[in-house]
């Protein structure tokens, strides 16, 4: 009697001392996002000012300058990655969620996962040997089309995911009243899917628009203003490295101040998907 | 919410499409800003070239308008896309070899363009003077056969400093650089073990110590270690207030790493240079040569792709081989003696 | 999800008897955007397999299991880096799956509603962190952190453990080791979540119907029932480990040794190839380079296949997580 009494106090302090320690592992693990919020902040805000967005880089021995033209990069071979990525993704993943139960159908969905496991560096190699070579220079365009390769595959698995949820009763109406199957996926399940592919496609942008190791060999980086798509252009990734390892104190400075500009951006996108994600959801509900 | 992310992936995607229909414009080895029309050239490689290049860069674009757009991938990979044809010119910490040049489909000239001295840096707690180091010990404590600071043949050099008996922890590069390429060189040179067990080369495979990336990395090892030391270009001592040693030179002297010692083993160089441009110039003679010296070369082709670039490019060099030398000694660079630069022009004559 | 299955299949059926020619046209382009991704792989491999020739023929197969990397003689292993990489990532499994799990447990199971879409955004905030600025983070606060308030007295301690030898320098293994299984975490914490959601309600009820506590529930049985998945989550994990490359490249030291202390720098396969790719001259030193991004992709392709095998088999196939 008296045992089994002390196993049950047991069996509830174990209950509840488990379930004490997943707690703790959250915190755990939520914290260095704090962490590292606050260093970036202390760091790089009083140095993210007008002069910062504005300017460009100044040679060192020369304080100040900035780093209008990588922001502007960044942003430029994200968007071109996104133009090249979108139509590619949304096809292969509209493939994946109507087709996508034949072998081929199989083997491309874990061809998708494979590819977004691929080293980002690889694929910054083998851009380089398929454009930068043959065009003779590096460029703008070999950035964007490395930054697609990374998209799409990412692109690919929202999409299927999202147009797969749509309910089946609206293509059966759609279907029901003669419209092709080529129409009603135009006209009635895409639309559908719309909400979530897009919240799909920021993730992708944001991750893109982190990526420094793709750039590296492709867009190279440019101490000028570009927007041409055959000549190398700067961005924010490769340009925080760069400053990150050289010397001078300012340039130090400045690593921050880009580093927090470009974790502004990524955070930025990243909530808004997820608020617009929680929204999808609550309709669906 | 759906509205908002839907309209921002819309704005970029127009955006976007805008940028790059504006940057179709017609246009020649230029951009239009404004009314007034600008070259750009693009050039990569050495890292150590770095902030002097872009100094240039940025003076000369202030003068002419040229743009120079130079990014620091490493020498190698300078030479490598220079080879590919990928950039309109490369700099390298290390001359291409005679043999190397077999490699090139295309003809073109490589000359110095600013050289540099590369500090042996240490932290000694209580030992603020700069050491002297003679050739050999500075071999064996980087080979690991002398493990203390307060060995004897360390203390033979320096009489009167009081030497700490502490480990030595050697830190060294751990990328490839042109940095570990000028001092393996001159290790090389001078120990004859050294160049036996080791060689000269970019990255080597290191007998003892600790690597760092980057020269940032090994001026961050040295301040944090007592007892470190390690290798690197001047103005990473000089900006991270490091103490260097002096060096005894082939002339039996101790120097210290500096403008007019560097300037001073680059003079020294010009009869070899004149067999050779891309020749080693460590160890030179000289009262007053720094042993440890290195130069920046910039491959530039001989057949350009676009004459018309090519014209603006070999402009461009000029001016630093000229008046952009002055501006090297700001940010503790070593100018090129007025012979090497000469030398250099007559090699920038070649090209079209 | 049945409904769904068959009225896919309908939805299939409809477009194989399709004879309208936009529905023949549709389904091309499809098709055609979806073997885009074959297309890319293809042409990774193609590649890095052409470019490494050189190496492969001239190291065979003791370029795995040879230590030299001396550019100078040009003798080249990959060794050191083989066991850079599965030093570094293996560590820090070991570190990130408890915490992962318990993080996934606490969201699935665990944590009052209204708390789970905060921890689950805040834990995915860290995979959204771009590698760079994990890089820029550790060398300028982590590094020197860890030298002082970590690795200084363990070697003072307990320096005569192989684990804890040499001189505390700042950049190591465990500076990777940590910032790796930071970076890791978001990835097995997502997976394990959505498997231990995907554990039918029934299963939980009949345990607790037995009188089972709610950490016995999870314990026994939810564990228990996910726990393929659960291993798929964290070979994905591994896989994102293992390809990591500019945060290491920028914390580990990039020393090509075969160390087992913690406290020294160690080479990884991924931040060879981002130190010395742009700095080798020869080409017999850039094909050694590209063999061992080679192999890099051959390890991503095995570990993705056998965690999606282990994933969808939880999954039942609809391939979600």
């Amino acid at each position: 009697m008296r045992i089994s009494r002390l196993y049950e106090m047991w069996r509830r302090f174990a209950n509840i001392a488990s379930l004490t320690i997943t707690a703790v592992c959250a915190v755990v693990v939520m914290a260095p996002v704090f962490i590292i919020l606050i260093y970036l902040l202390a760091n790089g805000i009083r140095s993210v000012n007008w002069e910062f967005l504005s300017s460009l880089p100044k040679p060192p021995g020369d304080e100040g300058g900035g780093m209008a033209n990588a922001i502007v990069g960044s942003f430029y071979m994200v968007g071109l990655g996104l133009l090249l990525s979108l139509p590619v993704g949304v096809g292969a993943g509209v493939y994946l969620a109507e087709f996508g139960r034949s072998r081929y159908g199989n083997a491309v969905r874990f061809m998708a996962d494979v590819l977004n496991g691929v080293p980002s560096i690889v694929i910054g190699i083998s851009v380089w040997a398929l454009l930068v070579v043959p065009m003779r220079s590096f460029s703008a365009l070999a950035g964007g089309v490395a930054l697609s390769f990374i998209m799409i595959p990412m692109i690919a698995r929202t999409t299927e995911e999202m147009v797969r949820a749509v309910p089946n009763s609206l293509r059966a109406a759609s279907l029901s009243v003669g419209a092709t199957y080529a129409r009603t996926m135009w006209s009635v399940v895409l639309p559908a899917a719309r909400g979530g592919i897009v919240t799909g496609v920021m993730l992708a942008l944001a991750r893109a628009f982190g990526e420094a190791a793709p750039l590296l060999f492709t867009a190279l980086g440019n101490r000028f203003w570009n927007l041409y798509l055959d000549r190398p252009m700067a961005n924010l990734p490769t340009q925080i490295y760069e400053y990150a390892k050289s010397p001078y104190q300012d340039w130090h400075r400045q690593a921050w101040a880009a580093a927090l500009v470009l974790i502004a951006v990524v955070l930025v996108l990243n909530v808004v998907a997820r608020m617009s994600t929680r929204e999808r959801f609550r309709a669906l509900r | 919410m759906r509205q908002r992310s839907m309209s921002i992936v819309a704005g970029v995607l127009v955006a976007t499409a805008l940028a790059i229909v504006a940057g179709c414009a017609p246009k020649k080895g230029t951009t239009t800003t404004g009314s007034e029309t600008k070259v750009q050239i693009t050039g990569a490689g050495s890292t150590f070239v770095n902030p002097i290049m872009s100094r240039w860069s940025s003076e000369y674009e202030k003068l002419t308008g040229v743009q120079v757009n130079y990014q620091s991938i490493g020498s190698g990979g300078g030479i490598q896309q220079f080879k590919e044809g990928t950039i309109d010119f490369g700099a390298t910490d290390v001359a291409v070899t005679a043999e190397e040049q077999k490699d090139f489909t295309r003809q073109f000239v490589q000359f110095p363009v600013v050289a540099g001295t590369v500090a042996v840096v240490y932290n000694l707690p209580g030992v603020t003077q700069n050491l002297q180091l003679s050739p050999e010990v500075l071999a064996d404590i980087f080979l690991g056969k002398i493990k203390k600071w307060n060995d004897r043949r360390l203390a033979e050099l320096n009489p009167g400093v009081n030497l700490p008996d502490q480990d030595i922890v050697v830190v060294h590069r751990s990328d490839g650089s042109g940095t570990t390429y000028i001092f393996t060189d001159y290790l090389s040179t001078v120990s004859t073990e050294w160049q036996q067990r080791v060689g000269r080369g970019k990255s080597v495979s290191w007998p003892v110590g600790v690597g760092g990336k980057g020269n940032e990395g090994v001026t961050g090892q040295v301040k944090q270690l007592p007892g470190a030391v390690g290798y690197v270009e001047l103005n990473y001592a000089v900006q991270n207030n490091l103490t260097f040693a002096a060096i005894r030179n082939a002339a039996g002297k101790f120097v210290l790493p500096g403008k007019s010692t560097g300037e001073e083993a680059t003079r020294m160089a010009v009869e070899k240079l004149k067999q050779d441009i891309g020749s080693s110039v460590v160890n030179m003679p000289g009262e007053n040569s720094y042993p440890i010296t290195g130069f920046v070369y910039v491959l530039v082709d001989k057949q350009p792709k676009d004459a018309a670039k090519s014209a603006e490019m070999k402009k461009f060099f000029e001016w630093v081989l000229r008046d952009g030398q002055k501006m090297a000694v700001e940010l503790d660079y070593v100018p090129l003696a007025e012979e090497v630069a000469q030398m250099s022009l007559q090699k920038l004559a070649e090209v079209p | 999800m049945e409904a769904q299955a068959s009225a896919d299949s309908k939805a299939t059926d409809h477009a194989r008897g399709a004879t309208f020619w936009s529905d023949r046209l549709f389904k091309a382009v499809v098709v055609a955007c979806a073997s885009v991704m074959g297309l890319l792989l293809l042409l990774f491999a193609y590649e890095l397999w052409q470019s490494s020739q050189l190496s492969i023929r001239t190291f065979g197969w003791r370029f795995w299991v040879s230590r030299d990397w001396d550019p100078v003689r040009e003798r080249f292993g990959a060794l050191p880096f083989i066991w850079g990489t599965l030093l570094s990532s293996i560590a820090a499994l070991m570190i990130a799956v408890p915490l992962s799990l318990g993080t996934a447990i606490f969201i699935a199971e665990v944590a009052p509603r209204w708390l789970r879409q905060p921890v689950s955004f805040v834990v995915e905030l860290l995979a959204a962190i771009p590698s760079v600025v994990y890089g820029l983070w550790g060398m300028f606060v982590m590094v020197p952190w860890l030298r002082e308030n970590v690795q200084k007295p363990l070697a003072q301690r307990f320096g005569f453990i192989p684990l804890f030898e040499g001189p505390a320098v700042g950049v190591s293994m465990m500076a990777a080791i940590l910032i790796l299984s930071v970076m890791i975490i978001p990835y097995i914490t997502a997976v394990s979540r959505e498997v231990i959601l995907a554990v039918p309600r029934t299963q939980r009820e009949a345990s607790y119907g037995l009188g089972a506590t709610k950490w016995e529930t999870i314990r026994y049985v939810v564990l228990r029932y996910a726990r393929v998945g659960i291993l798929g989550a964290i070979i994905l994990g591994y896989g994102r480990a293992v390809g990591e490359t500019m945060a290491v490249t920028m914390v580990i030291g990039n020393r090509p040794d075969l160390t087992t202390s913690l406290l020294q720098p160690g080479y990884t396969m991924a931040s060879v190839i981002a130190n010395e790719f742009t700095e080798a001259t020869s080409p017999l030193y850039l094909s050694a380079l590209t063999e061992i991004g080679l192999l890099l992709f051959a390890i991503t392709l095995l570990i993705n296949a056998l965690a999606r095998f282990l994933v969808w088999r939880v999954t039942k196939g609809e391939g979600r997580y």
